[in-house]
């Protein structure tokens, strides 16, 4: 399957020491990459270098040009970053997400509007069109961010801790979503959370500096060494799960 | 007939004046209300006195002093603020009393009383200008412009700043332009109601219409409304009862935003209770 982009022996920096170290990964069209680790492990950066927002110390990231650019890529940030009392519509919000496309001076068409509808409906969130951010719930808070990520019809959305918005009874549909999503563009989801993870998810990148990639999933023993002590997994025998190669 | 020139002179200049103080007034609130930078604001109005204070002791127009400080210390804490090396707050507190010190001083310094230091303090109609008045008509109209043609803009990166930089490279020149007419709108501004008030000239307005509306666009019209009823109205009273007019007007500002907030409060009550009436 053709790659959306490789990065090649990419290390990263704050100032100080690297956050993430001679990292090698690429992501296949129609993936869906779980990325786990722990905190300060370098998940968010690792985002922040493919969405061009950080550059690389040495190494570099090539995206292949015929697939993927840096206008299609959609991004779903943790939910911390706008400010939820902000006065601003369901609507205005999903039509930021066509800024990548437009130019500091232009104006939202109708059929940018047209647009952002029919992505307000596919999210089912029709009767929230003109509602204030601030009256929604974490789950609608969820989907018109997704929304937001969407419009621009990406190739490749990057999703950080989705899982924070709501708690776990709308995790499900959410997930489904996403399955959905998952045959138009690829997907790379970082979280925290390396105990339960979307059963959709075809292969895994563990970051904690390094950076260990799993393309699909494998049978072995372990593969908790990117936490630095030994753990052990628990799991009943219903749960589905996944345990993946030692890393080298 | 002298007597009648000077009241029409008088009561023109006081109309256009609320007029372009309520545009430039309800532009600006409304960014700083729902930017989180009322504080801010407050800093940069109280370190333009530095401005005005030099301005008086090397004889150039004070608010030309006022508008240069304003708007360095703006930017100054807006850079210092996205190093993030440094306690906004303080910073804030630190330049709000050095710009308030700098004034004393250099005011102190200057020979011969100042007469009108009093009105930029409280603020005075009487010593606005026709040119005063003319530079907040000028400022209403860039506002405007500014905000029509860059509304989209201005809205996305004030309420997702960080997502806004994943595609715009013109996030922090467009901070820094909008920070610096907000400087100047307060600077303007400080003829009509004085440092210590003008900020609830920009703070109010907003306050009262985000009780009707949380669309950005109509905020902005309903504080242009609400302050141009509030500072005629306080103009007028300030006029005939012979009271000081910056604090009338904050005054009557401040009186409409209890009026309205109470009536908005009480119809939701009588919503709730027939709601529960009907279950």
């Amino acid at each position: 399957m053709a790659r959306l982009f490789e990065m090649n022996s990419l290390s990263v920096s704050y100032g100080g020491d690297p956050v993430l170290e001679n990292v090698n990964f690429y992501v296949e069209e129609n993936d869906f990459i779980g990325v786990i680790g722990p905190n300060g492990g370098g998940k968010t950066t690792l985002l922040k270098v493919i969405l061009g927002l950080l550059e690389p110390i040495s190494g570099k990231l090539a995206f292949n040009n015929k697939l993927l650019n840096s206008r299609s890529i959609g991004y779903l940030p943790q939910i911390s970053t706008g400010d939820l009392n902000y006065p601003v519509t369901v609507m205005d919000v999903i039509l930021s997400g066509l800024m990548i496309r437009k130019s500091t001076l232009s104006r939202m068409s109708s059929g940018d509007k047209k647009k952002a509808f029919s992505v307000i409906d596919e999210l089912g969130i029709r009767d929230l069109a003109n509602t204030s951010l601030n009256e929604l719930s974490g789950g609608q808070l969820q989907r018109v961010f997704l929304g937001r990520a969407l419009i621009g019809d990406p190739r490749l959305l990057l999703l950080d801790e989705p899982g924070n918005f709501v708690d776990s009874t709308f995790e499900n549909d959410f997930y489904e979503k996403l399955k959905d999503l998952n045959s138009r563009m690829a997907i790379l989801m970082v979280s925290h959370d390396v105990g339960t993870i979307s059963q959709h998810i075809k292969s895994f990148a563990c970051v904690n500096r390094s950076l260990h990639y799993h393309p699909s999933h494998e049978i072995t023993n372990d593969d908790l060494f990117a936490y630095g002590c030994p753990i052990q997994l628990i799991a009943h025998g219903v749960v589905p799960h996944t345990v993946l190669k030692i890393h080298q | 007939m002298e007597q009648n020139i000077f009241q029409y002179d008088f009561i023109i200049k006081g109309l256009l004046g609320a007029l372009f103080a309520s545009i430039t007034a309800g532009f600006a609130g409304t960014y700083i209300v729902s930017r989180r930078m009322v504080f801010l604001s407050g800093g940069i109005t109280h370190a333009s006195f530095g401005g005005i204070g030099i301005g008086y002791f090397i004889g150039i127009n004070p608010v030309l002093g006022a508008a240069i400080f304003g708007i360095f210390s703006a930017l100054g804490v807006e850079y210092l603020s996205s190093r993030q090396k440094i306690r906004e707050d303080s910073a804030i507190g630190i330049l709000w009393a050095f710009g308030m010190a700098i004034g004393i001083i250099f005011i102190y310094l200057t020979p011969g009383y100042s007469p009108n230091l009093m009105s930029y303090l409280f603020g005075s109609i009487l010593t606005v200008s026709l040119a005063d008045i003319t530079a907040l008509g000028v400022m209403s109209v860039v506002l405007i412009l500014y905000f029509i043609i860059f509304y989209r803009t201005i809205l996305y990166i004030s309420f997702d700043e960080s997502y806004a930089r994943t595609y715009s490279s013109y996030v922090d020149i467009f901070k820094y332009i909008t920070t610096s007419l907000i400087a100047l709108t307060i600077v303007l501004n400080i003829r009509m109601a004085g440092v210590v008030l003008v900020l609830s000239l920009l703070t109010i307005p907003p306050n009262i219409a985000m009780i009707f509306t949380r669309v950005y666009l109509r905020i902005v019209l309903w504080s242009v409304v609400a302050g141009f009823v509030g500072t005629a109205t306080g103009y007028a009273i300030s006029y005939f009862a012979g009271l000081p007019v910056g604090a009338t007007i904050i005054f009557t500002l401040v009186i409409i935003w209890v009026i309205v907030k109470s009536f908005s409060l009480i119809s939701l009550r009588i919503k709730e209770m027939n709601k529960s009436r009907k279950r």
